[in-house]
């Protein structure tokens, strides 16, 4: 028994340093004064200073925000859809092939998904003239594609936990099956449906191949502007604008996991007043 | 009181208008699989058919830069050409065995490393478990790319692991670990760690503890009940959790770009410069196909599994 | 009851899910205002036939008839029939009062009236200081008369109640059971309670129907299913019995003989006229109907039968004995204790002979099943 604690806990140590060892030592350099990045050269700001003065970095990352925000909604409106399909609309026709269709994008290759959808674009502009040319537009597409697939699958697991008499007991009360899907299950659904447009938002900001083949000359997203920066090698404003971007997701999970923590707590303390009011 | 229960039923049936009344009669239905449906079937499945269209089309000096074939010859030459490429040609067969290889070998490291900090997190209680569980679930909403990035200035020649090492004197000249083997298994084995553990925390949670104590209640030492019980019990959370590190892995581009230039080449960097280096869209095409029948298999594995650890379907 | 007054008709309905039959060939009559229980093991189809009266499963074939019109073509959310779930479903992102109020929305009325409506229920259940409270901040009880409370708001004609106490225990059970009663007397809406508990099923019904997979056995008063049981299956689901196998003797005025070896005796007692010598039956007595006695009775050959007391249980209000008979078998009785006993004046104990003996009019016999 003893020995088993102690093997788990070296284990767990062992593996969270590796993971969050990395990226601590990658934020600490970005506050280095040397240009050179090994060496320590005292504390200093000034890579903040220059990301925030360098237009190429700001425009990149304006146009990756954009793209994930409207990719991300629209996501989220397809996986709702798809996630109610699977989870409550029973036997169909075809229902196989949707099912796969929502779980191989989770899986596919960035290669492969990103090679088919360019080919797909390309072709339809030579049969019908849309989209022309590849640029930002193309990206969401893409990214809406493979968001979905992740937002479905969330919005299916919620469905499936929650029990379906629920739905039945307001069909029971006279309500359409349409009206019981607005006063019932949307809101039963709808925190599954905010981490999945949450969950669609980071995955687009992140994706680098499959922007790389949808996008066009034109435009260029953040993770292809850091791509291109860092296979040249490490640069003090990268470690700048990566401390800065992990800082901000890092602050927005754990305000979120402690508001989830606490409305939980709040919760068991509700319940447990109501027991002890409980005649 | 029934009467008016009976009044505002008929009352309402004949307020409905046609199309409420049609969308009642599972019309909603339709456009609710509808919409997704349709959505999946333009940007999902028709790109697959056209990547094989194209990988039986030849390579021409055009835009789009492919000729498709209108005879049954020159489809049969296509394919010759082709996936001929892919046989005889070493740089993609040995791309292919080396990102078989390397993935199933990070994989196998990911399973080492991610099952027992699974187990640890699904054994510990309360809050600790919830941070443990964040702790995980943290790197999926940071960057992949920066987080590769990190690993740049730690591999380097005078990267942080060698001027440690060398300070404390273990070696006394620089290893070299960035663009070999070795840095693409750190980088895939650190990306791809959460994605193994989850699936088989979340299997090894819902495991009932009671099972454990039932086998040792009958005599078993907690290392068989190991064996006997939670392991094979585990096997959906292991299935499911090594596909979805092996099948990403087998395609990765990014990692072997940035960590791994002088090493042997893997397959999606491949296809990544078959096509934008190389132009020949009809032999990425080919790749990715071939590429995709590799993974046929375990992508059905990881489907099967996958329903059964969440226990749907 | 004829055809006329019948509130709820159910005729010939059968469910098939592929090719198990859950519901087979079930023919009901309920009439208005009667509180009708629904009582089956696990699995036996209780459920399936509820849900097709409120409209979510389809008869495989046969008709349902509410208050004179055919159900067939009428949605749930169309149908003048309301469900309490067996989970009791509370819509967990509504207070109470949403809860409650949610099917009056579907109703022509000012939002005054809806208001009241919403208070008088709260009454009625008694819950009005947790109006704002969340499902997931009440008790089982609580929750179970919110879901009640709810299903009553559209004042349905008939209320359709899916194992309305499955969830609490024995005490508030008991307690809630007789709430039932009260307030479906005051409303005089038709109530249909599904139940695997046939204590329950007596305590609150006005009539039962015996469910034994798919099909319905009996349907009766509390009083006629249990003193009048019809097939083995009810005899036997419906409080405790001693059954045996017996071949008829002789038929005379309405009374039969009875030959029963496994109990080593003859049973004398009512039969219907279709029953002649020769049949095979099963004959059966309830344990509070034999009397246990050390002295021997007047016959010892119908009706009464020796054995030895086995064991005894006392459980305070009464007591429960098992004889071992010659032949074996063992035979429950059940005496009640009316008056305090010493422990050395018992007048039976642990291994006395005893004679048991009953009345020709408590033994039951069962017609052999096709
Ligand atoms: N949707 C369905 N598909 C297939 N079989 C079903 C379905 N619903 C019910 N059954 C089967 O029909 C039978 C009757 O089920 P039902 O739910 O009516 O039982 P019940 O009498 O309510 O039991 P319980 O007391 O356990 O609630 C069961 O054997 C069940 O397995
Ligand atoms: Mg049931």
């Amino acid at each position: 028994m003893q020995n088993r604690s102690v093997f788990l806990l070296s284990t767990l140590c062992f593996g969270f340093a590796f993971l969050y060892v990395p990226i601590l030592i990658m934020m600490a350099y970005s506050f280095n004064s040397s240009r050179l990045v090994t060496v320590w050269g005292g504390f200093s700001t000034q890579w903040y200073g220059k990301l925030l003065e360098n237009d190429q970095v700001i425009d990149a990352a304006l146009l990756s925000l954009k793209i994930a925000v409207v990719s991300a909604s629209f996501a989220t409106i397809l996986g709702t859809f798809a996630g109610l399909t699977l989870a409550r609309l029973g036997r169909f026709k075809g229902r196989t092939l949707f099912s796969g269709m929502i779980s191989a994008p989770l899986i596919m290759p960035d290669v492969i998904t990103g090679l088919s959808l360019l080919l797909l674009f390309v072709s339809l502009e030579t049969l019908i003239g849309w989209p022309s040319g590849r640029g930002a537009t193309t990206v969401t597409l893409a990214h809406i594609t493979f968001s979905m697939a992740y937002v479905a699958v969330i919005i299916q697991s919620r469905l499936t936990s929650m029990d379906n008499s629920v739905e039945e007991a307001a069909m029971d009360l006279g309500s359409t099956p349409l009206r019981v899907m607005w006063d019932i299950t949307l809101p039963i659904i709808a925190p599954a449906m905010v981490s999945g447009w949450l969950l669609s938002f980071t995955l687009s900001l992140d994706d680098l191949v499959i922007a790389s083949f949808t996008n066009g000359p034109g435009s260029t997203t953040l993770p292809m502007l850091i791509f291109s920066k860092v296979k040249l090698g490490v640069t003090p404003d990268i470690n700048a604008l990566a401390t800065l971007i992990v800082g901000v997701v890092t602050l927005g999970v754990v305000v979120a996991g402690f508001l989830m923590f606490r409305a939980e707590k709040q919760r068991d303390r509700d319940v447990q007043v109501a027991i002890a009011a409980n005649e | 009181m029934s009467e008016l229960a009976g009044k505002s039923v008929s009352s309402s049936a004949t307020q409905r208008s046609g199309f409420q009344r049609w969308l009642n009669r599972n019309g909603w239905r339709k456009i609710v699989a509808g919409i997704p449906y349709f959505w999946l079937l333009l940007f999902f499945l028709a790109p697959f058919f056209i990547v094989m269209v194209i990988a039986v089309s030849e390579a021409a000096y055009s835009i789009p830069p492919f000729k498709i074939p209108f005879s049954w010859e020159a489809l049969q030459a296509n394919i010759a050409t082709n996936f001929g490429y892919l046989i005889n040609d070493s740089l993609y067969y040995t791309g292919y065995l080396n990102s078989l290889k390397i993935a199933a070998i990070s994989t196998v490291f990911c399973l080492l490393l991610g099952y027992p900090m699974a187990y640890g997190i699904a054994r510990s209680s309360g809050a600790t478990r919830n941070i443990l569980l964040l702790l995980v679930i943290l790197p999926f909403w940071t960057s992949f790319l920066l987080r590769i990035y990190a690993w740049i200035g730690l591999l380097g020649t005078n990267g942080t692991i060698n001027n440690v090492l060398l300070a404390i004197g273990i070696i006394d000249e620089p290893l070299q670990m960035m663009n070999t083997d070795f840095a693409v298994y750190i980088g895939i084995v650190y990306s791809y760690l959460p994605f193994m553990i989850l699936p088989l925390y979340a299997n090894l949670e819902r495991l009932d503890n009671t099972l454990t104590e039932a086998a040792m209640d009958l005599g078993s030492t907690p290392a068989r009940t190991f064996l006997d019980v939670t392991l094979p019990l585990s096997v959906p959370g292991i299935v499911a959790g090594s596909m979805l590190v092996f099948i990403p892995a087998t395609g990765e581009y990014v990692i072997p770009v940035l960590l791994g230039t002088g090493s042997s080449p893997m397959i999606g960097r491949v296809l990544f410069d078959e096509f934008f280096l190389n132009t020949d869209w009809p032999v990425a095409s080919a790749v990715a196909i071939v590429l995709l029948l590799l993974l046929v298999v375990p992508i059905m594995m990881f489907n099967h599994y996958q329903a059964r650890a969440e226990g749907v379907e | 009851m004829t055809a006329d007054d019948s509130f709820i008709r159910i005729e010939n309905v059968t469910k098939k899910f592929g090719e198990f039959v859950a519901v087979d060939n079930v023919s009901l009559d309920i009439s208005k205002g009667e509180l009708f229980a629904l009582l089956g093991g696990s699995g036996c189809g209780k459920t399936t036939l509820l849900r097709m009266l409120a409209g979510f499963e389809t008869p495989t074939s046969g008709r349902i008839i509410i208050d004179g019109q055919d159900m067939g073509d009428v949605q749930p959310f169309n149908r003048p029939v309301n469900m309490m779930f067996q989970s009791y479903a509370l819509f967990p992102h509504m207070n109470v009062e949403k809860n409650i109020g949610y099917g009056l929305k579907h109703e022509a009325m000012s939002d005054g009236e809806r208001k009241q409506r919403v208070s008088e229920l709260l009454d009625l259940v008694q819950l009005g200081q947790f109006a704002a409270r969340k499902p997931h901040q009440l008790s089982g009880g609580q929750r179970q008369r919110v879901a009640l409370a709810r299903a009553l708001a559209k004042s349905p004609k008939v209320l359709l109640l899916d194992e309305p106490l499955g969830a609490l225990d024995k005490k508030l059970r008991e307690q809630t059971q007789f709430e039932l009663i009260n307030i479906q007397e005051e409303l005089g809406v038709t109530f249909i309670v599904v139940t695997h508990d046939q204590e329950e099923a007596m305590t609150l019904a006005s009539r039962i129907a015996i469910m034994d997979r798919g099909v319905i056995k009996q349907v009766g008063t509390p009083t006629d299913v249990y003193e009048f049981p019809t097939s083995r299956f009810t005899a036997d689901f419906i409080g405790s019995i001693n059954l045996f196998d017996g071949t008829v003797t002789s038929v005379k005025a309405g009374k039969a003989r009875i030959n029963a070896a496994k109990a080593g005796c003859t049973f004398e007692a009512p039969v219907s006229p279709g029953i002649k010598s020769g049949d095979a039956v099963g004959v059966a007595v309830r344990p509070e109907k034999i009397s246990i006695s050390r002295s021997r009775p007047k016959s010892t050959t119908v009706n009464a039968v020796q054995g030895e007391v086995l064991d005894l249980g006392y459980f305070g209000k009464d007591s429960l004995y098992r004889v071992k008979l010659e032949s074996g078998e063992l035979i429950r009785v059940n005496r009640v204790n009316d008056q305090r006993v010493e422990e050395a004046d018992r007048q039976v104990d642990w291994d006395d002979k005893v004679w048991l003996t009953w009345d020709a009019n408590s033994a039951i016999v069962l017609p052999e099943e096709p």
